[in-house]
């Protein structure tokens, strides 16, 4: 297989339309994502950042009205090809959810099961401390792993959702606005545990909070309602981060980092 | 205008007073409607009172002895045979035939109607179930005693299989049973949340594996109050078994003989001529008294779990 | 922590364990679905089963020779040649007493053709066969009945026609008919439902509109949420106890001058069923009253509306079509249940019309009961045909309940 791609380059979107029903959510989406790096989507809410982040991992096959038209490129291959297996896919892209939604098992299990279904073969019980150590929530849970998940707090359990996730290796890591349910301190463990996760993985997050992003991410992605009241969402700029917070290109993203948008 | 004036005056000076009204009407009509909400709670006295009253002159009879009630396996009140047993293991005989027939199945519909089928084969196929749990289950009866038997009796041969026989009984019963079990199962599984499964999916789960290892295990406590439910029903079903089943006590663990059930006892010694003062009419009410006793226990259990389940996922 | 992507099978071996893994799962999703076949496979064994028995064969023997009355064969008589042989052969006391019943000129043709079969020719039937059998095996079942009874005609008939309908009770399948146990039936139900809707409809407004979500309220509601799942045969003993012994006096009507009966009525058996339907009813009243929108009752309060005015005028008529179908639901069940009127004492045998609450009763389920449980195939053929009668009324019930129920749901 021939490789057009730079190395650098996880994942690449050309000219991707979302649409559920007749209704286009997300219209004409360039973007190449790079490796190990933190990508954030930002955007007022309705504007088709869930569904865009979604779509990287072929969640939205689950609505049934929805498809896709145009590529989103993983290693030259297009995720919405024929021969394509969405549970691969999400096997190579995991995603951390809003709200945190561990299983109802064990700590344990919550990590275990992803590994299991996917056929792991080496030392269990090393993944899970692996995986727990990689989610920083090691020290807290270590002597209770038997325990139900659901004896944690909110933000230990997103980080046993990170956990569970990094435990499969995936290629990328989605995070779907993973702190906004969670209170400032467990925010922040989460924003300083994806400085360290983007050594090995490739990032994107979706965000509403302008200083997350501009803490957290290297390049960011500014999504809003196109101009012609279609209602449907589109990525307005796309660039590292430091650009689109002190330099932005569109009159519209410097109205919205700087708070003036309505 | 000077009328209007008039009419200004007379609404500023109109005496103003908020206090609490008595409105005979308003009270009559609550203390009716509260005689009508508190009549349930009568309903269930009364059954406790009358099935207790006369199940304790039963009781009560010197002649009825707890050791021969629970020692003995014959009964007949009227000649003085006071054992329970026939009635009790032919009723836990049926009973436990339905729900290995009712809970496999009724469980497996509900995962294929509520993880496999689409809107639209749902909609279609559900009505089919409804309509199974419609049906009377006097036609149970007549389905178990005419095409059930002769079914059995056609596999395992006539000699085997009596033409009343505790088996095919048991297993139109499960049919009966089928749709409750598995429009509760249903419920409980729809009520697993979606973020449960998405989370699944996005560690690379197929659909299978989501469905019985993440969706399954967390509808658990619905679908176990399901299967009380079932068992509840089963214990309480009275004429697939009074036609079906066999008319006389019997003690016996083979489910191709024929064996009156609880229920079926009942209906079969009250469907005679009975006199109020005889120890075959209070026998009766004191099995009534069993049944009655067992299933709201189980009954009680069963909405217990689910109000637990409701609120886990509130 | 560096990755090891190495434990995890890549690229091909990916491809083989989920491959194998989709294998597993279309088993699994196979079962699911054949567990579902089985459901639906049950359904038509039961309907077919039902189906097959009121159709078929029926071998039987004229007792008198039908030559013995008319020259013509009977199928050629007319209506008044009918009435003239009846008039002839029957004795004078016989045939009064059918007149005083219903003048015999006003009755059908048919009828009058049943009569001459019952009454003068005489009827025996030796065997039936199903449907089936008399669709695919004819020719052995006519070489059978050859030899078995050489006397005896072979008819291929159904034993549900308009006759079956509209003729009382018989102790000969042959003439036996459901119109004793469809007015019992009726009888029964009417009486329920006008016991039970208006205390379970006064208990839903009191639950959700009146009482305050204390102990009690809570005490209340999960009583009736148990009695809803009472063994229907416990509510037959609570009948039999309270309505047939206790309250005898009133229920047999010898409080109102009603002599010849116990207290086993129509009355007992509709009080019992309304008991038993009376859990639901509440329930499905809840359903509707908590589906009426609360801006409505504001809206009411909000111009100086008392309670019971609110609930009157606005809750009631807006959750009624809801509280109508639940009732629907309810008297279906009522139509179908068995045991409760076994226990409180339907008659096995009656022939003559319930006239009134306090008549002695049979009802259809009774009936279906009473000859699916006789030895004689003829008898099963009419439980069947029985049962098509019920299963009829219980699907146009139903389809009424759910008719309503779509308008309902369009309203909001
Ligand atoms: N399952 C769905 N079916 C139909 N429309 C949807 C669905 N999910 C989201 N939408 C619509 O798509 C648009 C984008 O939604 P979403 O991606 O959730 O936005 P965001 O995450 O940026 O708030 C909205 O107009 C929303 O109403
Ligand atoms: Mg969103």
């Amino acid at each position: 297989m021939e490789n057009i791609q730079t190395p650098e380059i996880a994942i690449e979107t050309k000219n991707l339309f979302i649409f559920y029903g007749s209704f286009a959510a997300v219209s004409e989406v360039n973007m190449k994502i790079e490796k190990q790096k933190v990508t954030a989507i930002i955007g007022p809410s309705g504007c088709g950042k869930s569904t865009l982040i979604r779509a990287f991992n072929r969640m939205n096959d689950f609505v049934p009205s929805s498809y896709v038209t145009g590529e989103i490129l993983l290693q030259g291959q297009n995720l919405y090809g024929r021969d394509i297996d969405p549970v691969e896919v999400r096997r190579k892209i995991g995603m951390v959810f809003q709200k945190p939604n561990p299983f109802p098992k064990s700590i344990y299990e919550n990590i275990a099961w992803g590994a299991n279904i996917n056929g792991f073969k080496g030392n269990m019980d090393e993944l899970v401390e692996q995986s727990l150590r990689g989610a920083a929530l090691w020290d807290e849970v270590k002597d209770k792993l038997k325990k139900s998940a659901y004896e944690l707090s909110g933000g230990q359990q997103q980080r046993l959702c990170i956990a569970r996730t990094i435990a499969i290796q995936p290629e990328i890591i989605l995070m779907d606005e993973p702190a906004s349910a969670l209170d400032p301190i467990s925010t922040l463990r989460i924003e300083e545990l994806m400085q360290e996760l983007k050594k090995n993985y490739t990032i994107i997050i979706v965000t509403h909070n302008m200083q997350q992003a501009a803490r957290v991410s290297d390049y960011t992605a500014m999504m809003m309602l196109e101009k012609d009241g279609s209602r449907s969402g589109t990525v307005i700029e796309f660039s590292e981060t430091k650009k689109i917070f002190t330099n932005p290109k569109d009159k519209r993203t410097e109205d919205y980092v700087t708070g003036r948008f309505g | 205008m000077k009328q209007e004036n008039t009419i200004m005056e007379n609404q500023l000076f109109r005496p103003l007073d908020l206090k609490k009204k008595i409105r005979p009407g308003e009270s009559v009509i609550q203390a009716l409607l509260f005689i009508a909400g508190f009549l349930s709670i009568f309903i269930t006295l009364a059954i406790v009172y009358e099935l207790g009253k006369e199940a304790w002159l039963f009781f009560g009879n010197p002649d009825v002895t707890f050791a021969k009630f629970f020692g003995t396996t014959e009964w007949s009140p009227g000649i003085g045979k006071y054992g329970i047993w026939p009635l009790v293991t032919s009723t836990l005989i049926t009973s436990t035939i339905a729900i290995f027939v009712s809970l496999p199945l009724g469980l497996a519909v509900a995962l294929f109607l509520s993880e496999y089928a689409s809107p639209k084969a749902r909609s279609a196929l559900k009505p089919i179930l409804e309509i199974l749990a419609g049906i009377p289950t006097v036609v149970y009866g007549y389905f178990a005693l005419l095409f059930m038997t002769p079914l059995l009796q056609s596999i395992f041969g006539k000699q085997t299989v009596e033409v009343y026989n505790m088996a095919s009984a048991g297993l139109v019963m499960g049919i009966m049973i089928l749709p409750l079990i598995s429009s509760m199962s249903e419920d409980a599984l729809s009520a697993v949340p979606r973020a449960l499964r998405e989370g699944a999916y996005a560690m690379g789960a197929t659909k299978f594996e989501t469905s019985i290892q993440v969706v399954l295990p967390a509808a658990l406590s619905g679908i176990g109050a399901a299967l009380i439910i079932g068992i509840s029903r089963a214990v309480g079903e009275t004429m697939i078994v009074a036609i079906a089943a066999g008319s006389g006590p019997n003690f016996t663990f083979n489910p191709f003989k024929a064996a009156e059930t609880m229920t079926g006892h009942i209906a079969r010694i009250s469907g005679g001529d009975l006199s109020y003062n005889s120890i075959d009419y209070t026998s009766l009410f004191a099995i009534a008294l069993m049944l009655f006793l067992v299933t709201l226990i189980l009954n009680l259990i069963s909405q217990g779990i689910i109000n637990k389940f409701r609120q886990r996922y509130e | 922590m560096n990755p090891k992507r190495d434990h995890y099978p890549e690229g091909e071996a990916l491809h083989y364990s989920l491959n194998r893994r989709y294998r597993r799962a279309s088993i699994w999703q196979t079962l699911f679905f054949s567990a579902l076949v089985i459901a639906i496979l049950s359904l038509a064994a039961l309907l077919y089963n039902v189906i097959d028995g009121a159709f078929g064969y029926v071998a039987f023997e004229y007792k008198n020779d039908p030559s013995e009355f008319s020259a013509k064969p009977l199928d050629d008589l007319s209506k008044q040649e009918l009435l003239d042989i009846l008039k002839a052969n029957l004795s004078s006391g016989a045939f009064t007493k059918l007149e005083n019943e219903k003048p015999m000129d006003t009755r059908s043709k048919s009828v009058l053709y049943t009569l001459l079969l019952e009454r003068l020719i005489q009827i025996d039937t030796k065997q039936t066969w199903s449907m089936t059998d008399s669709i695919f095996r004819s020719a052995k079942i006519k070489a059978e009945v050859a030899e078995k009874y050489p006397e005896a005609k072979l008819e291929f008939r159904s034993w549900l026609t308009p006759v079956f309908l509209t003729t009382p009770m018989s102790s000969k399948a042959e003439f036996a008919g459901v119109r004793t146990a469809i007015l019992g039936s009726l009888w029964m139900v009417g009486i329920a439902i006008l016991f039970a809707l208006p205390i379970g409809t006064g208990a839903a407004i009191y639950l959700q509109e009146y009482a305050s979500k204390n102990f009690l309220t809570r005490i209340i509601q999960t009583n009736i949420n148990n009695l809803a799942g009472v063994p229907s045969i416990v509510y037959g003993m609570l009948g039999l106890a309270i309505f047939v012994r206790a309250l005898e006096p009133f229920t047999s009507g010898s409080l109102f001058g009603v002599t010849d009966s116990n207290g086993r009525t129509i009355l007992s058996a509709g009080l019992t069923m309304g008991t038993l339907v009376l859990p639901l009813i509440i329930i499905n009243a809840q359903e509707a009253i908590k589906s009426v929108p609360d801006s409505l009752r504001q809206a009411a309060f909000g111009v100086g509306a008392t309670r019971w005015q609110t609930v009157w005028h606005h809750v009631l008529p807006n959750a009624l079509p809801g509280i109508l179908t639940g009732s629907i639901l309810a008297v279906s069940r009522a139509i179908g249940e068995t045991a409760p009127l076994i226990v409180v004492g339907a008659s096995t045998f009656i022939s003559i019309d319930p006239d009134g609450p306090f008549s002695k009763f049979t009802a259809l389920p009774i009936q279906i009961y009473q000859w699916t449980t006789r030895a004689q195939s003829e008898f099963h053929s009419i439980a069947a045909a029985a049962i098509i009668v019920l299963l009829i009324l219980l699907l146009t019930l139903n389809a009424t309940a759910i008719l309503l129920r779509n308008r309902v749901q369009r309203k909001y």
